[in-house]
């Protein structure tokens, strides 16, 4: 079979079980487009406004539904818009393959019209990149791109084809890769230290799990209930770990880290055994390494040695794959009750609930509260809904009071922390999961960083519900200027535009609440629409995230507001 | 420089285009000055060998390093010795004037103190090769600058063989090996 090379990457894909692919044409794209053109029925190609919107679209695909998500983008321009995303998919694990057009082979290294050196620039925020040259090489990269991709802990690959190895013809055959020498995504497990580990915590007073994403990427969700309900071991989230567990369960003591809970921050520092599953002790958790959980034993379960012993000095290492590991610790458990050490983060949450929970979600006058909006929304989803988030407020907002049923429902850009992240990604989860209701919250700067995917959301009928928390400030740099640099607003303050006409002009119904009388039925009125919707909520201006653990400062030094700390709060 | 070590790490790639750029790059981050850098195919086929010096006064630092250049798809392996897990070695050329050494009159003691092979003579240079650790090879250019001028003067990175009897590569390629057998089985 005598075929193009834009067509084996076509059927490469299809080998793979692409259905759909987030993109953008141009010059030196242009070949596989063509050939996209014959294959309309089986690969949906979802046509996006700005190449950043590509690849945060399929972060959203591949967060929800587990599958690869794949960008198609252009040469030069094409390529370094991607980039962001790229980055944000490498720090948050996300697997994608993202394939760029490139100029001919024989102009590369000639600074041709939209070259970019694509293999320098991507090399560092993916897993793994290479150049196509001739397109008898496309089956073969292309089978290497998901295997690394998805394997292992997963990432973003670069496949960057030169426009003649698009055009010129080879033959085809696909074999899919489960095998590289110089790579190895996973170990066996190592029984000896699972007994250790079991050992541990068979003898902890006072244990404290931290869940993270890894639980969810390695779909071992039973897994870890299994292993926290016979053990009875309390846990916290990371920001990326949440929908792992549901909310509402007795051992879910919330979020970790700045702008998580006060109970499993505290009890950081207090707990005799300390076990991370698929984390990572990302700064934004551990505050300062050196006052942090340094009384505990500390048993890290994790799929990439490079992340053991990196942040936090480990006593049992457990490397592998936690959906193998854990239910082999689990067999080493004895059926534990640790009511007394449940008891003690009872306090700590009713404080945090005075302080500020009850004022954040329940305000009785005043401006509409952030939390409260979030609160109503999830409510009015039975927590069933997907919770995908931009950046900033709006984000620590929705990680804190969103509440989750099931996994796979948390979407946002954890560790890059990409404003404009939200409305791209929303969706891609929308993709991803067609039966579930999409909900985004946002702000209004990070909505008008990628603010042209409502054009993608209008040409696709995607319907996703976008609730834009607008205070008209860049509210977490505004928060830090209040409280670190004594109130000094520099570009903080934003004069927005009117969002319900820019809603308008895209064909996508909106509604701008300002009272607080008219947010369930707004709210009501959003779900129950068919299609897209744009809920605007005028908040508070100078709303704050609290709790807050300043950045550096021990994970117990936990602001409350109105100067108070968790110390004094009493 | 406050009690830094020199640590030699040893990579084991594929052969791929741009392998060196991803391990330089995690030097970067981690804000390492490279002092050597050997590359070569290794006695494996279609395998390099890299062989880089740097300092630190942080072997855990070194421990994240190897790890994280490990965990690169194209790399097979990577680890870090100290000089004395070692026999380690590198190598120098010193080109000087022909006229210069027949002025100075006898190099015999030179040649025999330092062992130094005289790779080349002609009317114009003399070659010498020296074989040494850095400061073997230092000593030589320091003497022969001061007493006859040294008009062109280069070192090789460094070499290494580690002395433990552990041979890491071909043990890990028999693993890898075993490994590819089962996943065939399967």
């Amino acid at each position: 079979m005598n075929i193009t090379g834009s067509e084996t990457l076509i059927r490469s894909l299809l080998a793979e079980g692409v259905n759909t692919i987030f993109g953008y044409p141009g010059g030196a794209i242009m070949p596989v487009f063509d050939a996209l053109y014959d294959f309309k029925k089986e690969i949906n190609h979802v046509l996006v406004r700005h190449e950043q919107g590509a690849v945060h679209a399929a972060q959203g695909y591949a967060r929800v539904s587990g599958k690869t998500g794949v960008a198609l983008v252009t040469s030069g321009p094409g390529a370094t818009n991607a980039i962001t995303g790229i980055t944000d998919a490498m720090m948050d694990s996300t697997p994608l393959v993202v394939i760029s057009g490139q100029v001919a082979s024989f102009l590369l290294g000639s600074d041709a019209f939209q070259e970019a050196d694509v293999i320098s620039l991507t090399q560092p925020i993916t897993k793994w990149t290479y150049q196509i040259r001739r397109p008898e090489d496309i089956p073969w990269a292309v089978s290497r791109a998901f295997y690394i991709a998805a394997s292992g802990r997963p990432g973003p690959v670069m496949l960057d084809i030169a426009r003649d190895a698009q055009l010129n013809k080879c033959d085809y055959s696909y074999k899919k890769t489960d095998f590289l020498r110089s790579y190895k995504p996973l170990s066996e497990p190592e029984l000896d230290k699972i007994e250790l580990a079991a050992e541990i915590i068979n003898s902890a007073k006072k244990p404290l799990a931290l869940v993270g994403q890894g639980v969810i990427l390695g779909n071992a969700e039973e897994e870890l209930l299994a292993f926290l309900e016979k053990a009875d071991i309390p846990f916290g989230s990371t920001i990326l770990g949440l929908s792992a567990m549901p909310t509402d369960h007795p051992l879910n003591n919330g979020m970790l880290g700045m702008h998580g809970n006060v109970s499993p921050n505290m009890k950081t520092n207090e707990c005799d055994v300390l076990i991370a599953i698929g984390m990572r002790f990302d700064d934004r958790v551990t505050g300062n390494l050196a006052t942090y959980a340094k009384q505990a034993k500390v048993i890290h379960f994790d799929i990439d040695l490079a992340e053991m012993d990196k942040n936090v000095k480990t006593t049992v290492k457990v490397l592998g794959d936690v959906k193998e590991t854990l239910p082999l610790m689990t067999n080493f458990l004895e059926k534990k009750s640790h009511t007394d050490w449940k008891t003690e983060f009872k306090p700590y949450d009713k404080t945090e609930f005075d302080c500020v929970i009850k004022e954040e979600l329940f305000p009785e006058s005043g401006d509409i509260k952030m939390g409260e909006v979030i609160n109503k929304v999830t409510e009015a989803t039975q927590n069933k809904a997907i919770c995908v988030t931009d950046v900033g407020q709006n984000q620590m907002m929705a990680s804190r009071y969103f509440k989750y049923t099931q996994s796979r429902s948390m979407v946002t850009s954890g560790a890059l922390g990409t404003m404009g992240f939200g409305l791209p990604a929303s969706i891609g989860a929308k993709y991803g999961a067609p039966d579930r209701t999409v909900c985004l919250f946002v702000g209004d700067g990070g909505i008008q960083m990628t603010i042209q995917e409502l054009g993608t959301i209008m040409e696709h009928n995607v319907d996703v519900k976008i609730i834009l928390l607008n205070n008209s400030w860049l509210g977490m740099v505004r928060q830090w200027q209040e409280l670190f640099f004594n109130e000094r607003y520099s570009e903080t303050q934003m004069h927005n535009p009117d969002f319900i006409k820019i809603a308008d002009a895209y064909n996508i119904k909106g509604k701008k609440v300002t009272q607080r009388e008219e947010l369930d039925d707004a709210i009501a009125e959003m779900l129950s629409h068919k299609g897209a919707y744009l809920l605007e909520v005028q908040v508070e201006a100078k709303g704050m995230v609290y709790p807050m653990m300043p950045a550096g400062s021990c994970v117990t030094n936990i602001m409350l507001g109105e100067g108070r700390t968790i110390q004094n709060a009493k | 420089m406050t009690d830094k070590t020199l640590y030699t790490i040893t990579i084991f790639s594929e052969n791929a285009v741009g392998v060196l750029n991803q391990i330089t790059a995690i030097f970067m981050r981690r804000q390492l000055n490279i002092e050597t850098l050997s590359v070569s195919p290794s006695a494996i086929e279609g395998i390099h060998k890299f062989t880089i010096t740097a300092y630190s006064d942080d072997a855990e630092l070194m421990k994240k390093l190897v790890r994280q250049i490990d965990k690169r798809v194209d790399i097979l392996k990577a680890y870090f010795n100290i000089d004395e897990e070692l026999v380690h070695q590198e190598l120098a050329m010193y080109k000087l004037s022909t006229e210069k050494v027949m002025e100075h009159g006898s190099v015999e003691y030179l040649i025999r103190k330092y062992n130094i092979r005289v790779l080349e003579i002609t009317k114009d240079c003399v070659v010498f090769l020296k074989a040494g650790h850095y400061a073997e090879t230092q000593g030589l250019f320091d003497e022969l600058a001061a007493e006859i001028g040294v008009l062109q003067f280069v070192r090789s990175g460094r070499i290494a063989i580690t002395t433990s009897p552990l041979e890491r590569l071909s043990d890990m390629l028999a693993k890898i090996e075993e490994e590819r057998m089962k996943l065939q089985s399967k």
